[in-house]
């Protein structure tokens, strides 16, 4: 468990010291800041349409960290040393998709409020908005952390991850925007359970990747 | 400035360390590299390992770091391992200190290990250094610094002597032959001559 939590903490403290953790806030909010440029000052389409693009900005956003979740390690030998020291792959995977979220999850509903305000929406779409991406980011961070471990020793990984990654998060952005329209309804248990199954998931075939990249 | 003043710390392992392989052979990408690798070393032994460009001498000190699955045979370990092969897995923007301090934590060794680690590779004055300042005999030597901290009783070391001058393969010598005189292994794969004394050898040859 000491373990773990080591991996979570030094997981953290690089992707902070990278800039990880600012740049898909910046990038969520500069779409935001974007969408109503494009779109024109129609408060009533911003506010019908705003919370699906803030889906749309959190799956965009989840891309931009993917090349530095495993290559880096992977390269630097970190992973190996972990190895070594008989740490089991899908223990590192999953310390990894932890820290990833906390990274990723909590600052994005943090901006989501300022983003919110952008597009107009109102309180309880606000609400609908903010409990998904609460159910929905860990299924994105442990898709992150799992498409990053099978394209880690591919180069030009970034472009690879992101075709990899967009259509296995479909389900994610369909709950997730449709949970929208429906506040408490289904939609966002069906998208709590593709988050949660990911979650279960992404550890045992991110692990299967970490191991191969020590061939 | 030699690790020789410094009490050495205990090692971690209750038991006598030992490792034995026992027929090894090694598969990489549909290529046999070895086979019938054989040896057993006990606590204070120490193993060279020697053979031409590609024969398989990292190959096989991963396969007995559990990196690499063995294609047959197998290998037999009691105690803690430690590698250290061309890359260094310390944070380049952490001071070296500090860098070698996290996997010390995670190997449950203390501040003071990192400190006699860093003085027996003769890295005092760089402990607030960041890494990717180093040099490459220094980056090598930290390295070395890593296993020293972790205390664990076998030690792998892959080309251990690259980069570094007459004065640092003085204090990789001493830095051995302490280790193995406070009961720890040492397997070492080398093309360059090495101070260890009584060690065992072993001739990688390929596999026809």
């Amino acid at each position: 468990m000491n373990r773990f939590i080591a991996i979570v903490m030094r997981d953290l403290r690089v992707s902070f010291g990278a800039g990880g953790i600012a740049l898909p806030v910046v990038f969520f909010l500069l779409v935001a800041t974007l969408y109503p440029f494009a779109v024109g000052p129609d408060g009533a389409l911003l506010a019908r349409t705003g919370g699906g693009v803030l889906w749309v900005a959190a799956l965009l956003a989840a891309l931009l960290p993917l090349d530095r979740l495993i290559a880096p390690d992977a390269e630097s030998g970190v992973l190996d040393q972990y190895g070594v020291r008989g740490m089991g792959e899908e223990m590192i995977a999953f310390a990894k998709i932890v820290a990833h979220w906390l990274g990723f999850g909590p600052p994005l509903m943090l901006a989501a409020l300022p983003a919110a305000a952008l597009l107009r929406l109102d309180g309880s779409t606000l609400a609908a908005v903010e409990l998904g991406l609460l159910a929905g980011t860990p299924g994105l961070a442990a898709l992150g952390v799992m498409v990053a471990s099978l394209t880690a020793g591919v180069r030009r990984s970034g472009a690879l991850g992101g075709l990899l990654m967009l259509p296995l998060a479909v389900p994610l952005i369909i709950f997730g925007a449709g949970s929208i329209g429906d506040f408490g309804g289904g939609a966002v248990r069906f998208l709590a359970a593709s988050s949660l199954f990911l979650v279960a998931l992404a550890p045992f075939a991110a692990g299967a990747g970490i191991r191969a990249l020590r061939e | 400035m030699t690790g020789k003043g410094q009490p050495q710390q205990g090692l971690k392992s209750g038991s006598p360390p030992n490792i034995a392989a026992a027929g090894l052979a090694c598969l990489r990408g549909g290529r046999l590299l070895f086979k019938g690798v054989s040896f057993a070393l006990s606590a204070g032994d120490a193993l060279i390992l020697t053979g031409p460009n590609g024969v398989g001498k990292s190959s096989l000190l991963r396969l007995l770091a559990g990196l690499l699955p063995a294609f047959s045979g197998k290998v037999e370990r009691s105690g803690n391992l430690a590698l250290a092969d061309e890359h260094m897995a310390l944070d380049p923007r952490l001071p070296l200190a500090r860098a070698l301090g996290d996997w010390a934590h995670l190997d449950g060794s203390t501040a003071q290990d990192v400190t006699a680690a860093l003085a027996a590779f003769d890295l005092t004055h760089l402990a607030d250094v960041p890494v990717r300042m180093l040099s490459t005999g220094q980056r090598r030597r930290a390295t070395l610094a890593r296993i020293h901290a972790s205390r664990a009783p076998i030690w792998l070391l892959d080309e251990p002597g690259n980069g570094l001058d007459t004065a640092s393969l003085a204090l990789l010598d001493d830095a051995m032959a302490t280790h193995r005189a406070a009961g720890g292994l040492v397997i070492v794969a080398s093309h360059q001559p090495l101070g260890l004394a009584n060690a065992q050898h072993l001739a990688l040859v390929a596999a026809a």
